[in-house]
């Protein structure tokens, strides 16, 4: 019972990128190719509600459900790895038209072969463990 | 009852996707980000241990793996039953542009050309599903995030790492779409 929260957030979640359209390939050239505002207001304003949000927590020193702290850990800036990296997700994201909650969204809502972009993800991200030592971070 | 099957604005999806950032840190006090969790999905099915994942890594992070089944079952529900089967109104560049590179399927969420059991044996849908996959794989963990992480949590934290990133994904993405996909399409 302590992980029915979870689900039903990332079921939310689900529905919300389908529903945004956020999970199209389609939309995802789109907004590669800058011809029209819809991707951009979805992450734009997402981004918006997520800073304000945070403000907030921080102003009034919110606490979470359980009562605790909320503890917002910065990410490790790594110049290259955030760079590179991200490169190649960008590779990933225009090819296969969805990043990992996409992926799972719209392999739920029928497109089954998406299962592969998943395995290759997966794949993805055991050989980038296997390498991660030899990399410049 | 129109808004339960049509696609929904920006302005109301996207403020909806920010929320998740305040519910995830109140009711589980963690970070928005869905990536980080194909590595406890490595943690389960591979017997090998890596600094990113340990054989046992993921019975701790049971509920970020709870939390992407909900996104599968939420895929399943709206795709399934709040769907009201038109096409998506793309601008007219993209459907130029794109029928001229051979799409020619419009009406479903992706191109039935590429994303197609029937094409499984082809060089293209072959590049653009699995090592497509592979570089959001590879490229989310080196950079440390996805959009959900990096683009939308990240950004919200205004954390130099993830404009570095999300500057990436783009330089990635403009890369791909604009230069490359048009010769993968041909194979």
């Amino acid at each position: 019972m302590r992980y029915a929260k979870f689900l039903m957030l990332g079921i939310s979640f689900g529905i919300l990128l389908i529903k945004a359209e956020v999970v199209s390939w389609f939309r995802i050239q789109e907004m590669f190719l800058f011809d029209a505002f819809h991707m951009y207001g979805v992450i734009g304003s997402a981004i918006a509600v997520g800073a304000i949000s945070i403000q907030l927590i921080k102003k009034f020193n919110l606490k979470s459900i359980e009562g605790e702290p909320i503890v917002l850990n910065p990410k490790p800036l790594k110049k290259v790895g955030n760079l590179v990296g991200g490169i190649c997700f960008g590779f990933g994201w225009a090819l296969t038209g969805a990043c990992p909650a996409p992926l799972f969204a719209i392999t739920g809502a029928g497109y089954s072969i998406m299962i592969l972009a998943i395995i290759g993800a997966t794949i993805g991200t055991f050989v980038y463990g296997l390498v991660e030592k030899h990399l410049p971070s | 009852m129109d808004f339960i099957f049509s696609p929904w604005p920006w302005y109301v999806s996207g403020p909806l996707i920010g929320l998740m950032v305040p519910v995830m840190l109140y009711i589980g006090n963690k970070p928005f980000g869905v990536s980080a969790t194909l590595r406890s999905v490595c943690s389960m099915c591979v017997p090998i241990n890596a600094d990113l994942y340990r054989k046992n890594d993921w019975k701790n992070d049971i509920w970020n793996l709870v939390f992407l089944v909900g996104i599968l079952i939420g895929g399943i529900i709206a795709g399934n039953f709040m769907n009201d089967g038109n096409p998506v109104l793309l601008g007219e560049a993209t459907v130029e542009r794109l029928t001229s590179m051979g799409i020619t399927d419009f009406n479903t969420l992706l191109p039935q050309e590429i994303f197609n059991w029937d094409e499984l044996f082809t060089l293209r849908t072959f590049i653009i599903t699995i090592i497509g996959g592979f570089f959001v794989g590879f490229g989310a963990r080196y950079a440390g995030g996805c959009t959900s992480g990096h683009a939308i949590m990240g950004l919200s934290l205004f954390q130099l790492a993830s404009l570095i990133a999300v500057i990436g994904f783009f330089i990635g993405g403009l890369l791909m779409s604009y230069f490359i996909l048009p010769t993968i399409l041909t194979l």
